[in-house]
């Protein structure tokens, strides 16, 4: 277990160790109010479940690519019908991504290939937790990396002023591992959400009372945040929020949470992480090619990126976009034309600062000897790699060895694909 | 769809439930430890005992638990074969569909795939007015199968709040989540989650875990939810049949989906001690569990054309060639006795009953339990909530709520008549819980940090406020006997009397203060004009506070 301390404002330094009580790290940081003035924004998207990244990021130069997945791979990008949607002659875009192209043309998205946890665990739930907590192969991590990350970066020594409480904001039912730690986060499905109904007479101050008792526990906590919240939230006023520049969100969940995120940015509240999940990629049985399971899944997943983009406009300069998946599939199909847990995966990174229009990441070949274990693509960047350049180059964090322990990467690992 | 509610069966009922104990039940079975040694008050155990192996208690409970004593309950709730539970049977009578059997069901909604495999049979090849057919009967089977899911759901909220054997149904929300199924797969996940819910689960939620398991492995809810029932012999294989030429001709193969979470979830956990060999070789030996298509009925089949019939090595035990399903049962039989998954349960059931962090001399005991009762859920239950661990000081109300646990318990104790229309189980998914649908399988968390945050912080007050006002149905504050008796009181005795009701002794200073004051001394920086609603029922007011308080998220 990995625990440290933390100073608000000098006055209160706690330690905490064995009994954990994570409610003392969470209210040093419940304190006033402000909005955080334009500054650069973090979007973590996460496909739960391994998308199967060799039908994302398509290798249609390697010849392996169509023997291995004979009635799955995607056509290549010369096929009259559902071909692939070609980048640079050897990798293409799956046809449901084609909404990305003209973002990889603009220079503002980069596919990273071959990318994902070095270690060996083809489990989801292990797999997600390591990439969430940044620890890989390490199980005992009480915190996620993006909670380290605003629990390092300012706040603490440098607390001038304390931070917002939209400052970190989970577009999900319940607080993901890789928000959860000792700063503060809120989880919600929905803005409209963030609000008592029913409030008749004075009951809304009064429960708000209930929970700002001076008692100093979880409950408690998390009570005082989400009055902080839904104070500025009002403020803010959510409700008029129309999308800009003609922007199309799709009417999935997903495509509404990210429209919210959009909305946050805009309102300038304070926003500096969001995350949001997207599951449905655990396609073990008739995954599809280039239509099917997996081509709906995407198609909701670019036109969703594609409308927040779109939206923000000129403000995507200050927003970087990483989406990630806690495994790739096995390079082979499997028997029910489908693929199972394999180890390597593709992100992308989008955004105005995004060196992109490239495929990032060294590509490690697709014939049996150059495969992990005899059946998975191999793993060639380590996710850590791309996560600490995220938050070292993007969001300027300084402390890269207290957001990921363990690693023993440095900026000279980093791919290089965010402008500082 | 609100079905005719037999309410004067179930007032009846329970009325009768409220009783004192009849003595023939309180049968004395000798409990385990001595009430010495317990850090809880005699009264906090009987709060604990009921928030933790019941739902929360209602009106009367409290005094009829204290009038059996703690452990003579405890006892009793472990063998709920023997406890009539007339008020669960009546709500049951509201659920008629629930009752049907799978064929029953496929025999008589949708009728058209059966159509089709006629129509195969006869020689007749599919044409594309088939498949439009084929298409409308996949909707239609969703739609039933929807409609069914919500009847599960809702008769699992509402025999949690009704049913006299709380325990059990503690279990069933135990073991549903631990062998958790999404209902979002497939088209016919509804159809096969009733009798999950019914022959699977319940029957051995205080069995023994080796049948528990059997049954999940044999049930098509999980066979198709992980996979299995796609899951074959890859070609090059051993069969013991020679195989379809359908099955042949698609060259399928292994899928090892189920067979991971087998493993990973199901028995040994992510730490006991297996391989990825080990996974495929479970995914082998359990080639050919499969399901009868929906024309035939729908349920379990073992098929040797698609068993991988070579021998294979799981966790060091060989099983030798040319076996059928008996390689299946001989893995269950080996993850069941297996030492970690000893460990493995007896640390879920601790944490559920116990503390998000259970003590790891009580985990070694329940599993030594496990170990020497052959997997007995109901004696490893027994060693935790008899164990002074379970009866520690810090053990006390240390729990948060899970949505079910909050809703159900609120419900409880105001006394609501169970709801068999879908929408209280519609209210516990709003609060993040909606029963069935956790797509992942390793099923919902099961600590209070996961639980508690801004947005479910929110939702939490926006129920207990939404009770209150009478929004819910079966719910009343007016009808309520502790809001009756309070209602001409003085606004002091007003506040005492609902904590009381609701919150037993655990209502903070402060809590009482706001209730009493209607103001905060400590909440100086409360800021802008409240409004003035039009006034509402104070006692209703009060009541939405109450639920709607710190306290009452804790159990």
């Amino acid at each position: 277990m990995h625990r440290r301390v933390f100073v608000k404002s000098g006055a209160l330094a706690l330690v905490t160790m064995g009994l954990d009580p994570s409610f003392l790290r969470r209210t040093a940081f419940a304190a006033g109010l402000r909005a955080a003035p334009r500054g650069r924004v973090l979007v973590c998207l996460f496909q739960r479940g391994a998308a199967d990244a060799l039908n994302v990021v398509v290798p249609h130069g390697e010849a392996e690519y169509y023997r291995l997945r004979p009635t799955i791979g995607i056509p290549r990008p010369s096929a009259r019908e559902g071909g692939a949607v070609d980048l640079d002659g050897f990798f293409a875009l799956h046809p449901a991504l084609a909404p990305f192209k003209p973002l990889y043309d603009r220079g503002m998205l980069a596919p990273i290939h071959a990318v994902g946890s070095p270690s060996a665990t083809r489990s989801h739930f292990d797999a997600q937790d390591y990439m969430e907590t940044g620890t890989p192969d390490r199980k005992g991590t009480a915190d996620g990396w993006l909670n380290r990350y605003l629990a390092t970066a300012g706040t603490c020594e440098a607390c001038a002023t304390p931070p917002s409480p939209f400052r970190a904001v989970a577009m999900t039912e319940q607080t993901p591992r890789i928000l959860e730690g000792p700063a503060p986060a809120v989880a919600m499905t929905s803005l409209d959400a963030f609000t008592i109904r029913r409030a008749g007479g004075d009951a809304a101050a009064r429960l708000e009372a209930l929970y700002r008792t001076g008692s100093a526990d979880l409950i408690h906590a998390a009570g005082q945040e989400t009055f902080d919240a839904m104070r500025m939230l009002r403020d803010a006023d959510p409700q008029r929020y129309r999308p800009a520049n003609g922007a199309d969100y799709p009417r999935s969940p997903f495509g509404q949470r990210l429209r919210q995120i959009a909305q946050l940015v805009k309102a300038d509240v304070g926003l500096e992480i969001a995350f949001a999940d997207v599951g449905g990629w655990d396609t073990h049985v008739n995954q599809g090619g280039a239509t099917g399971q997996l081509a709906a899944r995407l198609a909701d997943f670019a036109r969703g990126i594609a409308a927040f983009v779109t939206d923000l406009g000129d403000r995507m300069d200050d927003v970087l976009v990483l989406t990630m998946s806690e495994f790739g599939r096995m390079a082979r199909e499997n028997g029910t034309r489908g693929t199972d847990h394999g180890h390597a995966g593709a992100m992308f990174a989008i955004g105005g600062g995004v060196r992109g229009g490239r495929v990032l990441g060294r590509w490690p070949g697709l014939a049996r000897e150059q495969l992990y274990e005899d059946r998975d693509l191999a793993l060639t960047t380590d996710f850590r790699a791309v996560f600490d350049e995220a938050v070292g180059r993007h969001l300027g964090a300084t402390q890269p060895e207290r957001i990921f322990p363990g690693y023993a990467g440095t900026p000279g690992d980093w791919l290089d694909f965010v402008q500082g | 769809m609100a079905r005719p509610l037999p309410i004067a069966a179930l007032l009846a009922t329970l009325a009768a439930a409220a009783l004192p104990a009849q003595p023939r039940l309180a049968t004395p079975a000798p409990p385990t430890v001595a009430a010495a040694g317990r850090e809880q008050t005699r009264d906090q155990q009987v709060r604990h005992v009921l928030d933790r192996l019941a739902f929360g208690p209602r009106p009367g409970d409290i005094e009829r638990v204290r009038a059996m004593g703690v452990d003579a309950w405890i006892a009793r709730q472990l063998t709920p074969e023997r406890i009539p539970d007339p008020t669960g049977d009546a709500l049951m009578a509201g659920f008629p569909s629930l009752a049907l059997s799978l064929d029953d069901r496929f025999r008589h909604t949708p009728p058209p795939p059966r159509l089709r495999e006629t129509r195969r049979r006869g020689g007749a090849a599919l044409t594309a007015a088939d498949s439009a057919e084929r298409r409308r009967d996949r909707q239609q089977a969703r739609r039933a199968g929807r409609q069914l899911l919500g009847e599960l759901a809702s008769m699992r909220v509402a025999r949690a709040v009704a049913t006299e054997r709380q325990l059990e149904e503690v279990m069933v929300d135990v073991w549903e989540n631990h062998f958790n199924v999404f209902a979002g797969k497939g088209p016919y996940a509804g159809q096969y989650l009733v009798g999950f819910d019914r022959d699977v689960i319940r029957p051995h939620a205080l069995g023994r875990f080796r049948d528990l398991l059997g049954a999940v492995a044999r049930s098509p809810a999980m066979l198709v939810y992980l996979d299995n029932a796609q899951s074959q012999a890859t070609p090059d294989a051993p069969t013991l049949a020679p195989r379809p030429r359908r099955a042949a001709r698609q060259r399928r193969g292994l899928n090892e989906n189920y067979a991971r979470e087998l493993l990973e979830l199901h028995t040994l956990g992510v730490d006991g001690g297996y391989t990825q060999h080990d996974v495929i070789e479970v995914a082998r030996a359990l080639t050919g569990w499969t399901i009868a298509p929906p024309a035939q009925g729908g349920g379990f089949v073992f098929r040797p054309a698609l068993h991988d019939a070579g021998a294979k090595t799981v966790l060091g035990a060989s099983l030798p060639a040319g076996r059928g399903i008996e390689d299946g049962e001989q893995v269950l039989d080996l993850l069941a006795r297996h030492p970690a998954t000893a460990r493995f349960i007896a640390t879920k059931l601790a944490r559920r009953f116990v503390s998000d962090t259970p003590p790891p001399a009580l985990v070694a005991r329940a599993a030594e339990t496990f170990r020497r009762t052959d997997g007995d859920i109901r004696e490893v239950v027994r060693t935790i909530v008899t164990s002074p661990e379970f009866f520690s000081a810090a053990t006390y109300r240390s729990k948060v709520k899970s949505p079910l646990e909050l809703v159900v318990s609120a419900l409880r104790a105001l006394c609501a008549e169970p709801d068999t229309t879908p929408r209280t189980a519609q209210v516990v998914a709003r609060l993040g819980q909606p029963l069935f649908g956790h797509q992942a399988p390793d099923g919902y968390p099961e600590t209070g940090e996961a639980w508690i945050n801004g947005g479910a912080i929110l939702k939490r007050i926006d129920f207990g406020l939404a009770v209150a006002a009478g929004a819910l149905p079966g719910v009343s504050v007016r009808r309520w006997a502790p809001a009756r008796e309070l209602a001409g009181a003085p606004r002091e005795q007003q506040v005492d009397g609902i904590l009381h009701a609701l919150l037993g002794g655990a209502a903070s200073p402060d809590t009482r203060q706001v209730l009493l004051r209607g103001e905060n001394p400590l909440l100086a920086r409360a800021d802008g004009p409240t409004r003035r609603a039009p006034a509402t029922d104070p006692l209703a007011a009060l009541v939405g506070l109450a639920l709607g308080s710190p306290e009452f998220q804790r159990r």
